[in-house]
């Protein structure tokens, strides 16, 4: 009964940390125009978190770059368990324009395990309510 | 008293980029600092030699997702100055009205996180709410929301049709309205005044000596604006005012930035009124001739620089681009650094930060460090030169 419980709290308030890993900035502008009045991801409850480990889903937007691939790493192996890791845009599915270049890794997947893509370059803010409620229903299966 | 370094970032929820701010405190004051901003270098400018100048316009664009507008023309602009040939004055004024509808866009953005900032939330959510209207002006005039790639190497994709000019205008209205009330917010509500007033000190004197650009060096009394010191995409022909603010803080950022909508509203309106008619796009060969060509371009950041060498080859020898926030870095230094009188709290930083809208996606730069040696250098551009053909053959 008590792991029904916490599956019902975490498929009704997803909370969410945000990391660009060498993206152009679209995306991340597309991540928080979904929190402003007309997109509004709060009513299902989703709030963008400063710190990692208050987060249940991770937001990872832009090719993996060299430099910051470290950090990423960090990064997810502070986050609680279960870890969701979503690929925000073109470039963290592929590396997308930036592919070939001698700086990156081509996709998020490269370097952590991910569990859902959203594409578009840049993404628009309906695909990412999209894809986050595709998210939850995986989450609510899988529990 | 001894001094303490605090590092913040790369991951922090004070910055929404990868960065390292490395502060040198005493107790709360800061008295030194010292950045890393490699953590985005993605290697664009060796990405671009492998391009032809016209499938470079796509990455181009996607070196800052919020000025992508001033990026593509930049782009554009500066290799159109390889080709010989005039581009079509109705090409020119529709760029000015996509690349001031994206300077509102920057601008509504900027109020809105610089409010964040400082916890002024409803302020954020308006502004962000507001902003959505220049969205949709923009999705419907080029086809997308945020990167555009409106202007290309001859011209510009789509000609506006009369009926969106008139929706145009009407959103226009709407912006302007909506505009008036920020400016009377920020020159009224005591929230803004005593978090802004007196933070982040920046003289005219250093504003000159530490070359900042844009919204920065306005607000510290000086008239320095690309648009109006070396016109380009029809600015000569629209006229508007150049803002400046005298009170050298981030108050003076806001004030200028609110402004600057307001031109940007004004601009659009009479481009629209006096647009000349004619082709908006004219075909250009694949090869330019061979030669240098330097351009500067007026982003919602400030001055953007690119320059690009061409060897008569469809695809660049050397292309490079200084971006506005590379520029303001230290300005940034000299504002977060305690002197004499002027004092930085700590809990200040991010406000001061914020406030030269900092963009670190553009500004990643190559510095090669040997950890063993503790020795931290840079390349020429001799020695890149010599890289590059290496890496050609």
């Amino acid at each position: 009964m008590i792991l029904g419980l916490i599956s019902w709290a975490r498929k009704r308030s997803p909370w969410i940390a945000h990391f660009c890993t060498g993206s152009c900035n679209a995306c991340d502008i597309e991540i928080l125009a979904c929190l402003t009045p007309r997109y509004d991801i709060e009513r299902f409850g989703a709030i963008v978190r400063g710190s990692i480990r208050h987060a249940d889903i991770l937001l990872v937007t832009g090719p993996v770059t060299r430099q910051v691939r470290d950090r990423l790493l960090r990064i997810y192996e502070q986050m609680p368990e279960p870890k969701y890791v979503v690929a925000v845009g073109t470039c963290a599915i592929s590396g997308g324009v930036y592919r070939n270049s001698y700086n990156i890794y081509p996709g998020v997947d490269s370097v952590i395990p991910v569990t859902a893509y959203i594409s578009g370059c840049p993404v628009k803010p309906e695909n990412i309510i999209n894809g986050l409620s595709f998210l939850l229903k995986k989450i609510g299966e899988s529990e | 008293m001894a001094t303490f370094d605090i590092p913040i970032g790369p991951q922090h929820p004070a910055l929404p980029e990868p960065l390292l701010l490395k502060l040198e405190v005493e107790g709360e004051t800061v008295v030194g600092v010292d950045f890393d901003v490699s953590y985005m270098h993605r290697g664009i400018e060796k990405l671009l030699e492998t391009k032809t100048y016209f499938q470079g316009l796509p990455l181009v664009e996607r070196i800052c997702g919020i000025c992508n507008a001033a990026h593509g023309l930049c782009y554009t602009l500066n290799v159109e100055k390889l080709y010989d040939k005039e581009i079509p004055p109705r090409a020119q004024y529709l760029r000015l009205i996509v690349e001031e509808l994206s300077r509102i866009h920057s601008h509504l953005l900027w109020l809105g996180v610089a409010a964040f900032e400082i916890g002024f939330n409803t302020m954020f959510m308006y502004t962000w709410r507001d902003r959505e209207y220049v969205m949709d002006m923009l999705e419907a005039i080029t086809g997308n929301r945020v990167t555009t790639e409106y202007s290309q190497i001859g011209g510009v994709r789509r000609d506006i049709s009369p009926e969106l000019a008139d929706k145009l205008l009407k959103t226009m209205n709407v912006v302007e309205e909506r505009t008036k009330y920020y400016i009377k917010v920020a020159l009224t509500e005591p929230t803004i005044a005593k978090r802004t007033q007196g933070v982040g000190y920046l003289s005219p004197e250093d504003a000159k000596s530490t070359c900042s650009v844009g919204p920065i060096i306005r607000a510290s009394g000086i008239k320095f604006d690309i648009r109006a010191d070396d016109p380009y995409a029809a600015h000569e022909e629209v006229p508007f005012n150049v803002i400046t603010y005298d009170s050298c803080d981030v108050f003076g950022r806001v004030v200028v930035r609110a402004q600057e909508l307001l031109e940007c509203v004004n601009m659009i309106r009479y481009a629209l009124k006096n647009l000349p008619s004619g082709p908006f796009r004219i075909k250009l060969p694949m090869k330019p001739n061979a030669g240098e060509a330097l351009t500067r371009v007026e982003a919602p950041r400030g001055e953007l620089l690119h320059y690009t060498l061409c060897e008569g080859t469809p695809k660049p020898y050397r292309y490079k681009v200084r971006t506005p926030t590379l520029a303001n870095l230290g300005a940034l230094r000299a504002m977060l650094t305690s002197k004499g009188r002027y004092v930085v709290n700590i809990g200040d930083v991010p406000i001061i930060y914020g406030s030269i809208d900092p963009c670190i996606c553009c500004t990643a730069r190559v510095q090669f460090i040997d950890i063993k040696k503790d020795k931290t250098w840079t390349w020429t551009l001799d020695e890149i030169r010599n890289r590059s053909r290496r890496m050609r053959v």
